[in-house]
């Protein structure tokens, strides 16, 4: 078959067209009519997503996207996703819903929508049960491990007095390493990698402590689609309201959701 | 493009504590680490034989090994065996290690190429082993591999960058905390670098002074 060049553009120019109403219509409508939900989860972020032993996905997060689906009343697909592509992939309709530890900032605001928040995300000081810290003077004198350059080294500087024994290292890996190994009394790192640590090393008995920043986490919902997100926030406040969101912070964070953002 | 000095400048007394702590791990490492090997070599030249195979293995695991993996092995690795050691003291121990492996090479080519003649002459002039060791065999050993074992120490020296990984607060520590504080890498690796050149140079310097002075004469 021959096209000419101007037949060819106009078919270029018309697909816009035709795949244009399927794409416009309401994303809460198909997902009623299709009762499927895709939803991006994260797979290597516990305790808010994480493969657990028997390959399953599982977390907060994960908990929280089979929430959603059960009162849309459709079946869940998990969508693995990570930090750098699960807008991406909200954007080009890969994906329903992002609940993925997804945090509120400006920049996101002007591409993505999103609904209420539904748990904390923070990062703190940790230390072992029988280490008394009860308030950031308690800091005085014992060290601290924390990744030089990272959000927790700056609100730390901020906050202990003088006397920290401050130790830098160069990633999370390397702090979260010379806790475990004892190197350090205390640890300021985020609640997620305190998870991984809790899991791999359940002796250490590492315990939450102190809140250095709050950063909690919304559904991310693709621009415009005001239907949706309109559901979703409905579902999250009542959540909310009969106790789902503060037990399933308790079950994967050990710290309840406290003082939600709308 | 703007250069912007004056920001790490101003930051003097935390490279000046930078640069002290990178001298007082090379000082000691120097020191503990030369007795190590003086040590190696005489067990591995004239010891009884399994000290010496015991040294050898230790020379060859430690010239084959990365530095900063003994670094690690010593600070993350060793608490799970109870040992818990600072990351200053962790720094000087595996600082003194490698130093004792390599100069104990260093310094067991010298002792070979000490004529036997010289060693007979002395043992008819009824020295016991250890003088002989101490007083003829080790000074023109030392003499004949001072350039190599002052680069040794060097190396050790601009080596100790690496314990900042594992917040020992030397030069490079001092100098990659002030980058992540004002981003200012260029100014800041510049500082450190001309930090680490001056040092060394002095080294360098004070050992090919202090050598012939104090060790083996001219």
């Amino acid at each position: 078959m021959r096209l000419s060049k101007r037949g060819l553009l106009l078919a270029l120019a018309l697909t816009p067209l035709l795949a244009g109403p399927a794409a416009a219509q309401n994303q809460l409508a198909t997902i009623t009519e299709t009762k499927v939900v895709k939803i991006g989860i994260p797979t290597d972020y516990p305790p808010y997503g994480f493969v657990g032993v028997d390959l399953q996905p599982m977390g907060l997060d994960v908990d929280v996207a089979n929430l959603i689906g059960a009162k849309l009343g459709a079946k869940v697909e998990l969508v693995p996703v990570v930090s750098a592509n699960r807008i991406p992939y909200l954007q080009t309709r890969k994906i329903d819903l992002v609940v993925s530890t997804l945090g509120k900032n400006e920049e996101r605001q002007k591409i993505i929508d999103f609904s209420v928040a539904y748990a904390p995300f923070y990062q703190g000081i940790f230390a072992p049960k029988a280490t008394s810290v009860k308030s950031f003077d308690d800091l005085a004198g014992k060290t601290v491990a924390v990744t030089r350059g990272a959000m927790e080294d700056e609100m730390l500087a901020k906050v202990a007095p003088p006397g920290t024994q401050v130790q830098r290292f160069e990633d999370q890996a390397a702090t979260t390493a010379a806790f475990a190994a004892g190197q350090t009394q205390v640890i300021a790192t985020s609640v997620s990698n305190i998870g991984i640590l809790s899991r791999k090393n359940p002796s250490l008995g590492a315990e939450y402590k102190l809140l250095l920043r709050d950063s909690p986490c919304f559904v991310g919902i693709a621009k415009g689609e005001e239907a949706l997100r309109g559901k979703i926030n409905e579902i999250l406040l009542a959540a909310k309201a009969d106790g789902t969101l503060e037990a399933l912070a308790q079950k994967w964070l050990k710290r309840g959701i406290g003082d939600l953002p709308l | 493009m703007q250069f912007d000095f004056w920001s790490i400048l101003v930051q003097w007394p935390l490279l000046l504590r930078g640069a002290a702590w990178t001298i007082g791990l090379t000082a000691t490492a120097t020191l503990l680490g030369a007795g190590l090997a003086v040590a190696g070599a005489w067990a591995r030249t004239q010891g009884p034989r399994p000290l010496g195979w015991l040294v050898g293995a230790y020379v060859e695991v430690i010239r084959n090994t990365p530095f900063i993996v003994q670094l690690f092995f010593i600070f993350f690795g060793l608490p799970q065996l109870g040992i818990r050691l600072s990351p200053g003291i962790a720094a000087v121990t595996a600082m003194t290690i490698n130093l004792g492996a390599y100069a104990a090479e260093i310094l067991r080519a010298g002792i070979e190429a000490t004529p036997r003649g010289q060693i007979e002459a002395a043992e008819s002039l009824a020295l016991s082993r250890a003088q002989i060791f101490l007083h003829v065999v080790l000074p023109p050993a030392l003499k004949t591999v001072w350039p190599a074992f002052v680069s040794q120490i060097v190396i050790v020296m601009l080596g100790s960058a690496v314990c900042g990984q594992i917040s020992t607060e030397e030069l490079s520590y001092a100098t990659n905390l002030i980058q992540s504080r004002n981003f200012r890498a260029f100014e800041a690796y510049i500082v450190g670098t001309l930090g680490y050149l001056s040092l060394a140079i002095l080294l360098r310097h004070l050992l090919n002074w202090a050598g012939p002075r104090f060790l083996f004469g001219r």
